[in-house]
C-alpha cells in the first residue's frame, strides 16, 4: 500500500481545523481510525449485536465467534503461546492496575519494585499504590541526558530484593526504545517478575512476547488504529493462574454460592461483566488493517519520517529536541529557546497542526530536564513528509509571532 | 469610573478590527508582554493556580471600595489572556466582580482558552476572581 492509499482509509484526514487542512501529529495520544474499523462497529451494532458467551441463540453465537476471533488475532499479533493468555481490559492503565493489584498479597516489607524515570504516570502510580499497600519499596532506574535508561544504574538497582520490574517498551514522551529482552533476562536471573507497558510499541512494530520473554505486556487498542476503551493484558499462563481476580461479577465465576464462588478459568477469571464487545470487534478490524499495510512497512515508514522530521526541526534556530536515544521511535519532543511550549502549541493549533504540549503525564522526565513541558509531534503510518513540512513552516511562523 | 459593561464593550470594539487569527494573537501576545510582572514577594505558592500546561499567579487587595488584582503567568499567551480578563474587573466593587460572567470572550472567539481541557489555569483564575469578589463583599458586610 502506498501512502496516499493508506491516507485514503482515514476520513478524518480530509477535514479542516480553523479553516486549514488538519495536520494530525498527536498519534502517541491516540491514532485516527481507518474506515474498516468504523464499518466493523456499525456491522456489529446493525447486524449481530448481542451479549457474548451467554445465549444459545444465533446472534449471541455470531457475536461470541467474532469476539473470540479477535483474541486469536491478538495472540498471533503478539505471538503469545496460548489464546487464554490474552486478557481484554479497558486499556493499558487498566491492565497495569490489574497486575499491580494482583500482587498486593504477594509482596511485603523488604521487597522492592523497580520502575524507571521514563514511565508514564500509568506505569508509576499503580506501583506507588502497591508499595504503599504492601510496605514494599519503590526504586527508580535513572535516565541519561539523551533520554536512554542508564543501564549501569539498572544493574546496580536490580537485586535479589527486586520482586517486580516494570517499565515501558517505548517512552511516550521521548520515544526511547528500551532493551526489553536484555532487561527481562537480567530480572529473571534474579527472580523478578517483568511487567512491560507496551502502549507505544504495539502501534509501531511487530511484538513477540515469547522472544522478549516478558511475564506481562500491556497495550491499548486506541493507540493502534482501534476504538477507545479496550486494551489487552498479555500474561504468561503460570502468572495469570497465580494472580487473584481483579474484579468480581458475571462471567468470571464457575460456581456461585452465597458465601463463596469458585472462579472461572483463564481468560474469563479476569473479564468480569459484559465486555466492550464492539470495541474488541473494531480492534480486530484495526489489527487486520495494520497487517494489510504490513508491520515492517509501518516501522520503516515511521523511522524514515522520524529522521526527516528531526533534520527539519533541528534546522530551525532555537529548536532543541529532547530524547535522542540511539534507539528511538517516531516521537519528536522539543522546545524552542525562550518560548513556553503552551504558547507554541496554541499557535500551532491555530494553523491546523495538532500536537501535544505539556508534561505528557511524565513529570519525572520533565523535572529531570528542568522544563515545564515539551511540544510533542508523534507520527503514525499515515503521516506524510508534507505533514512535517507543514509543522516546520507553522513552527517558524509561531516563533516569529512570539519573539 | 467606567462600569464593567462599558469596559467589555470597549474590548469587543478593539478586537473587531482584527481580520484574522494572526492579528488577534499578535495583539494578545503584545498584551502579554506589556502585563507588569508580579513582584517576587507575591509570586508565592498561596497565590499560585496550578495548571497542567501553564502556571498562573493571582493576588487581590481591596482599595477604596474596589478590588485591585495583580496576576502573572509563565506563558505569554496566558499572560495576554490575564491582561484581558483583568481589564473589566480591575478596581470594580466586589459585588460587581462576584457577579461577572466574562461573557465578552465569546464574541472575541477566545472562549476556548477557558476550556477545562486547556488546563492552563485560566478557568481556575476566573473562578478565583469571582471568589475574591464574594469574599471582599462579605468582609465589608
Amino acid at each position: 500500500m502506498n501512502l496516499s492509499d493508506i491516507r485514503a482509509h482515514f476520513p478524518i484526514l480530509r477535514r479542516e481545523v480553523h479553516g486549514r487542512p488538519l495536520v494530525y501529529l498527536d498519534n502517541a495520544a491516540t491514532t485516527q481510525k481507518p474506515q474498516a474499523v468504523m464499518d466493523a462497529l456499525v456491522d456489529y451494532y446493525g447486524g449481530y449485536n448481542s451479549n457474548v458467551h451467554r445465549g444459545v441463540h444465533q446472534l449471541s453465537q455470531e457475536a461470541t465467534d467474532a469476539f473470540e476471533k479477535v483474541r486469536l488475532q491478538l495472540q498471533a499479533h503478539v505471538n503469545a503461546a496460548h489464546s487464554h493468555e490474552i486478557i481484554f481490559t479497558k486499556g493499558t492503565t487498566d491492565s497495569l492496575n490489574l497486575v499491580a493489584h494482583g500482587f498486593r498479597s504477594m509482596l511485603s516489607k523488604g521487597d522492592e519494585i523497580l520502575v524507571t524515570q521514563l514511565e508514564h504516570h500509568s506505569n508509576l502510580v499503580p506501583w506507588q499504590m502497591l508499595a504503599q499497600h504492601s510496605g514494599a519499596t519503590l526504586k527508580y532506574v535513572s535516565m541519561d541526558g539523551q533520554g536512554a535508561l542508564n543501564m549501569e544504574d539498572f544493574h546496580a538497582q536490580l537485586t535479589a530484593k527486586t520482586k517486580i520490574l516494570a517499565f515501558n517498551h517505548i517512552s511516550n514522551a521521548l520515544g526511547t526504545i528500551n532493551p526489553v529482552k536484555a532487561m527481562a533476562a537480567a530480572a529473571h536471573a534474579l527472580g523478578a517478575v517483568v511487567v512491560v507497558d507496551g502502549a507505544q510499541a504495539l502501534p509501531h512494530s511487530a511484538i513477540d512476547v515469547q522472544d522478549l520473554d516478558v511475564d506481562f505486556y500491556a497495550g491499548s487498542a486506541h493507540k493502534m488504529y482501534g476504538p477507545t476503551g479496550i486494551g489487552l493484558l498479555y500474561g504468561k499462563t503460570s502468572w495469570l493462574e497465580k494472580l487473584p481476580p481483579y474484579q468480581g461479577g458475571g462471567e468470571m465465576i464457575a460456581e456461585v454460592a452465597m458465601e463463596k464462588s469458585s472462579y472461572a478459568g483463564l481468560p474469563h477469571k479476569f473479564e468480569a461483566g459484559t465486555p466492550n464487545i464492539a470495541g474488541v470487534i473494531g480492534w480486530g478490524a484495526a489489527i487486520q488493517w495494520m497487517h494489510s499495510v504490513g508491520m515492517d512497512q509501518i516501522e520503516a515508514h515511521e523511522h524514515e519520517l522520524l529522521q526527516y522530521g528531526t533534520a527539519l526541526l533541528e534546522a530551525i534556530p532555537g529548536v532543541k529536541i529532547y530524547g535522542k536515544a540511539p534507539k528511538k521511535a517516531a516521537v519528536l519532543s522539543f522546545n524552542v529557546a525562550g518560548l513556553h511550549p503552551y504558547d507554541v502549541g496554541t499557535l500551532l493549533d491555530q494553523m491546523g497542526i495538532a500536537v501535544r504540549t505539556g508534561q505528557h503525564c511524565t513529570q519525572p522526565i520533565m523535572d529531570e530536564f528542568g522544563i515545564p513541558g515539551t511540544i510533542r509531534a508523534s507520527l503514525a503510518a499515515y503521516t506524510s513528509k508534507e505533514d512535517l513540512d507543514a509543522l516546520a513552516r507553522a513552527l517558524e511562523k509561531a516563533i516569529a509571532l512570539l519573539s | 469610573m467606567e462600569t464593567i459593561a462599558q469596559r467589555e464593550a470597549e474590548i469587543i470594539e478593539e478586537f473587531s478590527f482584527f481580520d484574522d487569527w494572526m492579528d488577534k494573537y499578535e495583539h494578545l501576545i503584545a498584551l502579554g508582554k506589556e502585563l507588569p510582572a508580579l513582584s517576587a514577594s507575591l509570586k508565592v505558592e498561596s497565590n499560585q493556580i496550578k495548571g497542567c500546561q501553564s502556571q498562573v499567579w493571582l493576588h487581590a487587595t481591596l482599595e477604596d471600595g474596589g478590588i485591585r488584582f495583580e496576576a502573572d503567568a509563565d506563558a505569554i499567551i496566558t499572560r495576554g489572556m490575564i491582561a484581558l480578563l483583568l481589564r473589566p474587573v480591575q478596581g470594580q466593587p466586589p459585588s460587581a466582580v462576584a457577579a461577572f460572567e466574562f461573557g465578552f470572550l465569546d464574541p472575541l472567539g477566545l472562549t476556548a482558552h477557558l476550556s477545562p481541557t486547556r488546563a492552563n489555569g485560566l478557568l481556575s483564575m476566573v473562578k478565583q476572581i469571582r471568589l475574591y469578589g464574594v469574599a471582599f463583599q462579605a468582609k465589608r458586610g
